[in-house]
């Protein structure tokens, strides 16, 4: 028996717009988020702003950023790996994205009171993503829509021909629910550390994941199985460099690394292993998420001396000090000749004119200042993985593709779990709660639309 | 407060406010986040001054992604509002009377209650029987009560050593904020900061204070515009009042149509209600992001204030029958009461935010050049 038309899987942006215009399409609607209350709202909690098409300046965005723009900016960091279609149907919605989730609670903060950077292509939530989560349930509630905590689905069948059926999982077992659609918005798996170390191998171990704890794939791994066709690459994903002291899951935002470039990274063994001056723009956090990743036990460690220490914001964890470069190493942990050895050359090869390093390998090709200065200071450094870059294939209109580009019945996605249609390679920043936003209102809509048929 | 106490509470609204820097999502809100962006080692006189640009309206804790259950367990305004409690302790005039600020709501509803009680024996004891309880509403009856000189002596040295005692704590606290930024322009900076004082525009400016749960409301606001205007009314109405009868020669009370009258009414229907609201407010609030044990001395401004304005205003309704001269003795209680803990009670919040406000303003304008 049908249990309501819209199933909304997930408690993430994506999943409370799916929900709201669901209902807002006349359906009833179930919304299953697998986090407790207090933890609801996936990575949506720690999100900030999202990018926005317009042609023109409003109370939230300044400037201009028209369509072709947009598209040329997702081609660049995407090298194509896009659906056009797809891609062209984010950009043309987000335009009125704003609007509409004012119209349901959401606040934004004013672009010139002052407090926010110039920024012509995102929109900023005023009081951040948790704030925005807090709205949309407020306005699901409101309209009547179902939520459930604590309920995590661990299947998704294609039902009889006429209703998908998912099974739940929540604190009375399991419980098998119909529904005329459902909408998985689920997010990645970046929170699964076996499925992690199935495609990275073992340095998926050392990894801090920085958003929700309940990001497990298992919708994603379900929706595989049943033949939807994936797009991306599970053997990639968003990160960047985060204190290696940051708690397993939900650090968020606060606990990135600022001042790599400033100084030196070492790995454990003391060594360079990176040009620290090749971003010191807005990429500066992300270029790092890779090659930390890479280096042995996946941990290094940020260097530098009290004067270079003033140059960019600290960690929220204290710094690691000591009065010689030999002590620093042994309360890192690093053979204290190595790090030595490490930092003499660097400063050897400093050119006093240029700010860069000459016969060094790898260079420092900007800001090189020497080690010089005591107290020395230090912050072990970890890689911290936003999302995962797999997931599943849709239309335009949100709907779930086999292989051969066939809908999977009443089965429609939205959120991170589609976003490598659009984003197959890079990053752009704010795009995911764009893609969250866009995509869950069009999957709500259709989904409703599918079910009241 | 204990000293490992005290230490323990620098460290944890500290530790909050890092945390806040690092994020900033909250910039929106209110004018703490701006002042935190220029600073980055945190010092104890930087606490006491972040500390008062807090005005409690809960918004960042509704919606910060690092509440509890989260593992940093931050709550900054319930770690402010500990550090601006303790400011008032710190900076009070004379300093050895700090010690009331513990606890503070037994000295506040105690010295209100004595004075009350003073004034009704006193004047049972000296004022002659008709006087007190005859029907006046001719010209002059108040003073057949109470003398004119001692109800405005009273009143004059009451609320003049407590202009004192606050003028006294806000130049202590001022002070200890350190030297004002160089180049600061003062002008721009006391316009912006009177602005914010008076409109209230961090107190959701624009988008509302989660009074009650994470959902943003003006009710705050609203009900805080009432008090604290109803409090002006009212002493605009003394203001008045003194000139008419000083200046003019007309003796009270006033008809009711008159300027004192309309505006002593005004204001304390505007603090009734204010001070109701808010308390109302606090019943239903969510108690996470409040210091539970601050939620007494908030409490006692509020029923503090409402005893003044709800005497003042039976008073001008029974003026015309025997309840008049025991009414005017319950209400004389009260507003000596007010005057006299002014200084030692959560009233220092308004000057002191003012001035919080007004330096972060210099901040502003300093760094504009
Ligand atoms: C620190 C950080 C900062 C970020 N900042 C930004 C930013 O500024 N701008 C931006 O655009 N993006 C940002 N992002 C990315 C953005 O937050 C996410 O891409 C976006 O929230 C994804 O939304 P979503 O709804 O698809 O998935 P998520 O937010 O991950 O939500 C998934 C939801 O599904 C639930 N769930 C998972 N599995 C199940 C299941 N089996 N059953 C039931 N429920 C389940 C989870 O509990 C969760 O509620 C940031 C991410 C992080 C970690
Ligand atoms: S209160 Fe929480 S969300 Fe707001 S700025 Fe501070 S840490 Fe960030
Ligand atoms: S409680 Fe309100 S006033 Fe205090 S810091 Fe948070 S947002 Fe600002």
């Amino acid at each position: 028996m049908r249990r309501c038309d819209v199933v909304v899987v997930g408690g993430g942006a994506a999943a409370l717009c799916a929900a709201i215009a669901a209902r807002r399409s006349g359906a009833s609607v179930l919304l299953l988020e697998s986090a407790p209350k207090d933890l609801r709202g996936g990575n949506a909690r720690h999100s900030r702003n999202f990018r926005i098409m317009h042609d023109g300046p409003t109370p939230f965005i300044q400037g201009r950023y028209d369509a072709d723009d947009y598209r040329s900016d997702l081609r660049r960091v995407t090298g194509g790996r896009m659906d056009e279609t797809v891609a062209d149907r984010l950009i043309g919605d987000s335009a009125g994205i704003v609007g509409w989730l004012e119209e349901n609670g959401v606040r934004f903060q004013d672009a010139g009171d002052g407090n926010l950077p110039f920024s012509r292509k995102t929109a900023f939530f005023l009081g951040g993503g948790k704030s925005l989560v807090n709205a949309l349930y407020a306005t699901a509630g409101r309209l009547g829509v179902e939520v459930r905590y604590d309920s995590e689905v661990r299947r998704l069948e294609p039902g009889d021909g006429w209703a998908p059926s998912v099974t739940v999982r929540c604190q009375g077992g399991e419980q098998v629910l119909c529904a005329g659609a459902v909408v998985a918005a689920s997010g990645g798996f970046q929170a699964n550390r076996d499925w992690l170390r199935e495609c990275w191998g073992a340095v998926a171990d050392q990894i801090v994941t920085r958003g929700t704890p309940h990001a497990t794939g298992t919708v994603l791994k379900g929706l595989l199985d049943l033949g939807a066709a994936p797009v991306g690459d599970a053997g990639y994903g968003h990160m960047v460099a985060v204190d290696a002291r940051s708690p397993r899951f939900d650090g968020g935002i606060v606990t990135r690394l600022d001042g790599l470039a400033q100084g030196i990274v070492v790995d454990r063994d003391g060594c360079r292993f990176a040009d620290e001056g090749s971003d010191i723009g807005p990429t500066r956090f992300s270029v790092w998420g890779d090659r930390i990743a890479r280096c042995p036990g996946g941990v290094a460690f940020s260097i530098f001396d009290s004067a270079i220490e003033r140059r960019f914001r600290p960690s929220i964890f204290p710094t690691i000090r000591a009065g010689s470069v030999g002590d620093l190493a042994v309360a890192l942990g690093i053979a204290p000749e190595a790090l030595e050895r490490t930092v003499s050359a660097y400063n050897a090869a400093i050119r006093t004119s240029g700010g860069n390093t000459e016969g060094l390998d790898p260079p420092k090709s900007r800001v090189a200042a020497p080690i010089a200065v005591p107290p020395f200071g230090a912050y072990p450094v970890r890689a911290g993985l936003t999302s995962t870059h797999l997931g599943v294939r849709v239309d335009e209109r949100a709907r779930v593709l086999d292989r051969d580009g066939i809908p999977l019945d009443g089965i429609f996605a939205a959120g991170v779990i589609m976003a490598p249609n659009v984003i197959g390679r890079g990053y752009l920043a704010g795009i995911a709660m764009t893609i969250g936003a866009v995509f869950g209102r069009i999957a709500g809509r259709e989904a409703a639309a599918h079910a009241l048929r | 407060m204990r000293c490992d106490d005290a230490s323990a509470m620098w460290d944890q609204a500290r530790r909050a406010l890092e945390i806040c820097n690092a994020c900033q999502f909250c910039d929106g809100y209110c004018a703490l986040f701006g002042a935190l962006k220029a600073r980055r080692d945190l010092s104890l006189v930087d606490l006491a001054f972040l500390s008062n640009l807090c005005h409690n309206c809960r918004a960042c804790h509704h919606a910060c992604q690092y509440a509890p259950p989260h593992a940093f367990q931050l709550n900054l305004p319930r770690s402010l509002s500990r550090v601006r409690h303790g400011t008032y302790q710190d900076h009070a005039w004379p300093r050895p009377l700090g010690r009331l600020f513990q606890k503070n709501e037994r000295f506040v509803l105690a010295v209100t209650l004595i004075a009350v009680a003073a004034c009704l024996a006193l004047g049972m004891l000296w004022v002659p029987r008709e006087a007190l309880l005859g029907v006046g509403a001719e010209p002059k009856a108040f003073y057949r009560v109470v003398p004119w000189g001692v109800i405005a002596g009273s009143a004059g040295v009451t609320a003049g050593w407590s202009l004192l005692a606050i003028g006294m704590a806000v130049r202590s606290y001022w002070r200890s904020l350190g030297p004002v930024p160089g180049g600061a322009r003062w002008l721009p900076a006391l316009r912006d900061a009177l602005r914010d004082a008076v409109t209230l525009r961090n107190l959701g400016g624009g988008a509302g204070c989660s009074d009650r749960d994470e959902r943003l409301s003006r009710a705050r606001r609203r009900f805080h515009h009432a008090m604290a205007y109803g409090v002006a009314a009212c002493f605009a109405a003394t203001a008045v009042a003194t000139v008419f009868d000083h200046a003019l020669g007309w003796a009270a009370p006033y008809p009711l149509l008159s300027a004192p009258v309309l505006l002593g009414t005004l204001g304390g229907v505007g603090i009734l209600v204010g001070t109701a609201g808010l308390a109302w407010l606090k019943r239903g609030a969510d108690p996470e992001p409040l210091a539970p044990e601050l939620a007494g001395a908030d409490l006692a401004l509020l029923a503090q204030l409402f005893l003044v304005s709800a005497s003042g205003l039976a008073l001008l309704a029974v003026r015309e029958t025997a309840a008049m001269g025991p009414l005017l003795l319950v209400h004389l209680g009260s507003v000596l009461g007010f005057f006299a803990t002014l200084p030692y009670g959560k009233f220092l919040h308004g000057p002191f935010r003012v001035a919080a406000l007004l330096r972060a303003a210099l901040e502003r304008h300093a760094a504009d050049r």
